[in-house]
């Protein structure tokens, strides 16, 4: 019943774009028509053209999750740990948080080039941030009770880092995963739009050049599709990593 | 009788940021035999975990000194298993692994880890359970795998808080037998914390009372005399249990009265 009625949304939804497009209440030259954003998308495919650039878009969103978050927590949990240190960097930190990062990406592009490597610093930035305040907060919320316990059992500092904070911080970078993905994901996407040579956000940059609204919205809907199935895959990975965890929702998202 | 744990005069002094100082415990000497079971019993609030977590080497004291089969104890105390109040258990391992933590933090490979682990779980009644998450089990379940958490690893001394203080009366009264009938079988020392005064008399070959906080210390102790072994429900309808009951009692009034004063005054 309610997936006839997200059906009956979604048509109507389009029906009344192609309308105003035909009927010229919308321009055309500025809304496109679906007919033809549509016909792009196909002949994206058919031709394969769009595989270069959707494999460089996710490529860059998957090293810069990957690099951002092995780097988080490590950081994470070296701030973590040494209260002092933390104290010390306090205030150099909530200053690189508070900046908008994605202004950094003319930067980056200035020094890694136009090629993959400062899509991924400017998704790194973005996910770095998220993963880190994660674990810091999973780090300092470790219950004392559990910590004298595995003391008790014998652990050492290297056992106690490794069985308790480590999980303990882990379980809140996997509650964030959403929404660190979406970021490297994002990151990826706006600095090929700034500036690049391949890529999805390439393609819209190009289109959006020769003032094809057609090609920009397609290549907006390519990204759409591209983000839920990653947010689908992060689901299904999140059930498997938090089975030991109740259903509850302690995301700390930055 | 062999002393395994041994309070020689300790004082503990908490200072807060603002070079205020509180003194948790004052002058207290203690100690606890071979195969003894020794309950400590006090008000609420007059410092009695701190105790254990000086036995546990969890806390080191300001003054005295606190001794373990006679050696000075430094660092954590590695002849002790300790039952905590709260909840203990890693969240992020089901009951088998958290039992097999112990064993596997010393060193023994993981197969017998498990296989140790396995039959303490049976040993607790957890059998069928050992795939369980913390957040899926029981209080009283999540009490057994505790007990089998710190038993597993075979410690002479065993320091319990409160263990069963969370649990319903039936629960209670049942985790207390099994307890019993675990310590009968292997004679540990036992340290058992309670602000109970029928669970320390049921439990216990001693009983010593602490004095109300601050600066709390052993005022008294008593003897229990009580044929072994027990059923602890049973036991508490013996003549001579409720004759221990009031003369242990006649004493300990007076310092739950003076820790209600306190709280009422505070």
């Amino acid at each position: 019943m309610i997936t006839l009625g997200r059906l009956l949304i979604g048509i109507l939804l389009l029906a009344l774009w192609q309308i105003g497009t035909v009927t010229g209440v919308l321009h055309p030259l500025f809304f496109g028509r679906p007919e033809r954003i549509l016909a792009v998308i196909v002949q994206w495919f058919v031709s394969g053209e769009i595989w270069q650039h959707l494999a460089v878009t996710i490529a860059e969103t998957l090293m810069a999750f990957t690099l951002g978050t092995v780097l988080g927590v490590a950081a994470g949990l070296w701030l973590g740990l040494s209260t002092h240190t933390a104290a010390l960097l306090d205030p150099f930190i909530k200053a690189a948080n508070a900046m908008p990062r994605v202004i950094l990406a003319p930067i980056f592009g200035m020094w890694f080039g136009l090629g993959m490597t400062s899509k991924v610093a400017l998704g790194f930035t973005l996910v770095f941030f998220i993963v880190f305040f994660n674990v810091l907060q999973g780090v300092r919320e470790v219950s004392p009770t559990v910590l004298n316990g595995v003391r008790m059992l014998g652990a050492t500092r290297g056992q106690l880092l490794r069985h308790v904070y480590l999980p303990a911080a882990l379980s809140w970078v996997f509650s964030s995963l959403h929404v660190s993905v979406g970021m490297a994901f994002v990151g990826a996407v706006i600095a090929e739009y700034l500036g690049s040579a391949r890529g999805i956000g390439y393609l819209i940059l190009q289109a959006e050049g020769m003032f094809d609204v057609d090609t920009v919205f397609a290549g907006i809907v390519v990204l759409t599709a591209c983000a839920l199935v990653l947010d689908g895959i992060v689901g299904i990975a999140e059930k498997r990593l938090l089975v030991w965890q109740p259903r509850a929702d302690h995301t700390r998202d930055n | 009788m062999t002393e395994v744990l041994a309070f020689d005069d300790v004082g503990v002094v908490f200072r807060d940021a603002h070079g205020g100082a509180y003194t948790a415990v004052g002058g207290a000497t203690l100690s606890v035999g071979e195969g003894e079971f020794l309950s400590v019993v006090g008000p609420t609030g007059c410092g009695k975990s701190t105790l254990l977590n000086l036995a546990a080497g969890l806390l080191s004291p300001s003054s005295g000194a606190v001794r373990v089969f006679g050696e000075p104890l430094r660092g954590i105390n590695h002849r002790a298993g300790y039952l905590f109040q709260a909840d203990s258990l890693m969240p992020w391992r089901s009951a088998l692994d958290n039992i097999a933590a112990g064993p596997e933090f010393a060193g023994v490979p993981r197969a017998l880890a498990r296989q140790r682990a396995e039959e303490w779980l049976v040993r607790v009644g957890l059998a069928g359970h050992g795939q369980k998450y913390p957040h899926q089990m029981s209080g009283g379940m999540k009490k057994r795998a505790q007990l089998a958490q710190t038993l597993v690893i075979d410690p002479p001394i065993l320091l319990m808080d409160e263990p069963f203080s969370a649990l319903d009366v039936q629960t209670r009264q049942l985790m207390e037998n099994e307890l019993l009938a675990l310590w009968q079988g292997s004679r540990k020392s036992v340290l058992f914390i309670t602000h109970d005064l029928e669970e320390a008399i049921s439990l216990s070959d001693r009983v010593v009372i602490l004095s109300a906080g601050p600066a709390t210390r052993p005022i008294a102790e008593f003897t229990i005399d009580l044929p072994r072994p027990r059923d602890v429900a049973e036991i508490r309808m013996t003549p001579h249990f409720l004759q221990l009951q009031e003369r242990i009692w006649a004493v300990m009034r007076e310092e739950v009265l003076k820790a209600y004063k306190q709280g009422a005054a505070a």
